[in-house]
């Protein structure tokens, strides 16, 4: 224990001596929060909308007016033309072109029904999803009997497409992107930092020559790595309680379940993470060959963790390899606990789960540190 | 002399795949005495130094060390020696105090030992004003008499030093050496390995290594009657030209 204690102080002294290596432990991790969470966001905003208003009637320039009062769309210049229209979108300067046709208002009027052609640039898939949605929702806030008939276009081709309503999306428009991505890319800054400090430390060590020195005092090798371990433990659980505290003043994130249980299953969850880099280190030779392999699996996490696309629509086979994934875990896990109020009962199976792979990690980290070669 | 043997090898050897590196090397050490172990660069010191400090494993062969198996009993091996590493390995970014207190505590002095070596080295070491600098800012030659020091801490039988001279003036180097035969004087068994000859001359015995194998070993002084010449360098020079 005393032994422990020697290693811990000199570690802490080593982290702290490094000033400009501190502030980028602290300040770039809050700043990925703050911009990260601002930009990751699916909400679509700011959509350019032009209308080519062949019928030129009360009922049409009313309808054109709710989109305008939409904070959602930016209405551009009415065109009387759809090829000028469709020469506009080209050129990347509307996004969606609603085409009224020249007896809109008399339809109305006689039939009780209007059509309104709309297409919608789908070169990006998912935005071209919620537009539709929006311009269905805008459409039928102001005549339920308009009906819409809608085009994506991607590049040149044009698709025809019936009216798509995905229900999920119906709700975007209360829920609040942030209070979701927020939790989750806290998860990712401490998973990056812990993995890449621990990582890096050991295998420093052994370029500078420190490591030799090490291994030919009779340290015994639980002694060292929990001393080389612990500070990095800790700095991984300040992280965490300044990235909460930004969560909660800056995006006001709810937290509705116990606080505590975060950092019991953070406690655990650094002790994976951290082995984990241990084990890189121990089978790396140079710092540059730990970041490349600890980067090769930040990035397989990061993308497969549910965090910016949902796991169940994943293919099976990459749902599979996302159970191995730790991040994945913590996601759900910080989700459950602030957004939904889970207990300890609901999370206990990701608890378990991480705690089986830290024991897992942190026996193959350990049999693989070798005083002797 | 005492007669004690305190390092015995038996056909010690190291393969790295096909190369090997020391060809079942043979020889002992006896308690107290300043042993010299020279060879040529890739001669093999190195790799058979590290087998008798345990960080690394003999492919055959037999070494016990104060009185342990390098093989089964490492860890104790460790404890009775101390190692001063040809590249320098202390801690730059920390001072020369932290470093002290750090190498005392994981050889497990307690607080109150490190703190009277502090005391003790800043005396002989004349460190009053540079005990709060950092160990990186300190003159090569300061680095390495601080190593040593580091090496002795825990008061270890055997300490065993590789090439500890490397790269500092003539000066510097007869300082380090005078810290050599005081530690020796105390009753500490010295092995060293050194590239300069004329170190050659100031130990007790010799061995020279050539292509991982012992080719001759004697005090320096029936060496040279042995190769019948004035000094340790035409000693060297003899053995590695007749090899050829």
């Amino acid at each position: 224990m005393k032994t422990i204690l020697f290693i811990i102080q000199k570690e802490f002294k080593q982290i702290f001596r490094d000033k400009s290596m501190l502030q980028l432990i602290f300040i770039l991790p809050i700043l990925q929060l703050l911009i990260l969470s601002n930009a990751a966001t699916f909400d679509v905003k700011n959509i350019a909308i032009t209308f080519v208003d062949n019928n030129q009637s009360r009922e049409s320039r009313e309808l054109i007016s709710a989109f305008d009062a939409s904070t959602y769309f930016n209405v551009t210049e009415s065109y009387f033309s759809e090829n000028k229209a469709i020469e506009e979108m080209q050129k990347g300067k509307t996004d969606i072109i609603v085409n009224i046709p020249v007896n809109f208002n008399r339809n109305l009027q006689k039939d009780k029904k209007g059509s309104i052609s709309v297409n919608i640039n789908a070169i990006d898939a998912a935005t071209a999803g919620v537009e539709n949605v929006y311009v269905t929702q805008i459409v039928s806030a102001y005549n339920k009997n308009i009906q819409i008939q809608s085009k994506y276009i991607s590049e040149n081709k044009e698709v025809e497409q019936n009216i798509m309503v995905i229900p999920s999306f119906w709700y975007n428009n209360t829920l609040n992107y942030k209070t979701f991505m927020v939790p989750g890319i806290l998860v990712l800054l401490v998973t990056m930092l812990t993995l890449f400090l621990s990582s890096m430390n050991i295998v420093r060590e052994k370029e500078l020559g420190t490591l030799e020195q090490i291994n030919v005092t009779p340290i015994k090798k639980y002694q060292f790595i929990i001393g080389k371990l612990f500070p990095f433990w800790v700095l991984g659980l300040v992280i965490l309680t300044v990235g909460l505290i930004i969560s909660k003043v800056v995006f006001n994130v709810p937290m509705l379940g116990n606080i505590l249980l975060v950092y019991g299953f953070t406690s655990i969850y650094l002790l994976l993470i951290l082995g984990f880099g241990l084990f890189i280190s121990n089978h790396t030779e140079t710092q540059q060959q730990a970041m490349f392999i600890a980067w090769f699996f930040m990035v397989i996490f990061i993308l497969m963790s549910g965090l910016f696309t949902p796991i169940e629509s994943m293919p099976k086979w990459a749902q599979n390899i996302t159970l191995l994934n730790p991040i994945r875990y913590f996601v759900e896990f910080i989700r459950m606990v602030l957004l939904k109020g889970s207990g300890f009962v609901e999370v206990l199976n990701n608890l378990l789960i991480v705690f089986g792979f830290a024991v897992v990690v942190n026996g193959l980290a350990v049999w693989s540190y070798k005083k002797t070669n | 002399m005492n007669e004690e043997k305190i390092i015995q090898v038996e056909n010690l050897t190291k393969k790295f795949g096909d190369f090997t590196a020391v060809k079942g090397i043979t020889f002992d050490v006896y308690k107290g005495e300043i042993f010299g172990f020279l060879g040529a660069n890739g001669a093999g010191k190195t790799t058979a130094m590290k087998m008798l400090i345990g960080i690394s494993n003999p492919t055959s062969g037999k070494a016990n060390v104060a009185g342990f198996d390098v093989l089964s009993q490492s860890e104790m091996v460790k404890k009775s020696i101390g190692y001063m590493s040809q590249k320098f390995s202390m801690y730059d970014d920390l001072t020369i105090k932290e470093n002290i207190t750090f190498f005392g505590g994981i050889y497990g002095l307690s607080r109150k030992q490190i703190k009277q070596k502090i005391t003790q080295l800043v005396e002989e070491l004349e460190l009053q004003e540079v005990i709060n600098n950092l160990v990186g800012s300190l003159p090569l030659g300061w680095k390495q008499k601080l190593s040593f020091s580091v090496a002795l801490l825990h008061e270890p039988k055997i300490v065993f030093l590789d090439e500890p001279t490397g790269g500092v003036d003539p000066i510097t180097r007869r300082q380090f050496w005078e810290m050599i035969y005081t530690q020796a004087y105390k009753g500490t068994t010295i092995f060293v390995t050194t590239h300069y000859m004329d170190e050659a001359e100031y130990c007790d015995r010799v061995s020279i290594m050539v292509d991982g194998a012992i080719e001759a070993l004697d005090s320096p002084k029936k060496l040279k009657e042995q190769f019948q010449v004035d000094s340790m360098n035409d000693v060297f020079l003899k053995l590695a030209r007749n090899i050829e």
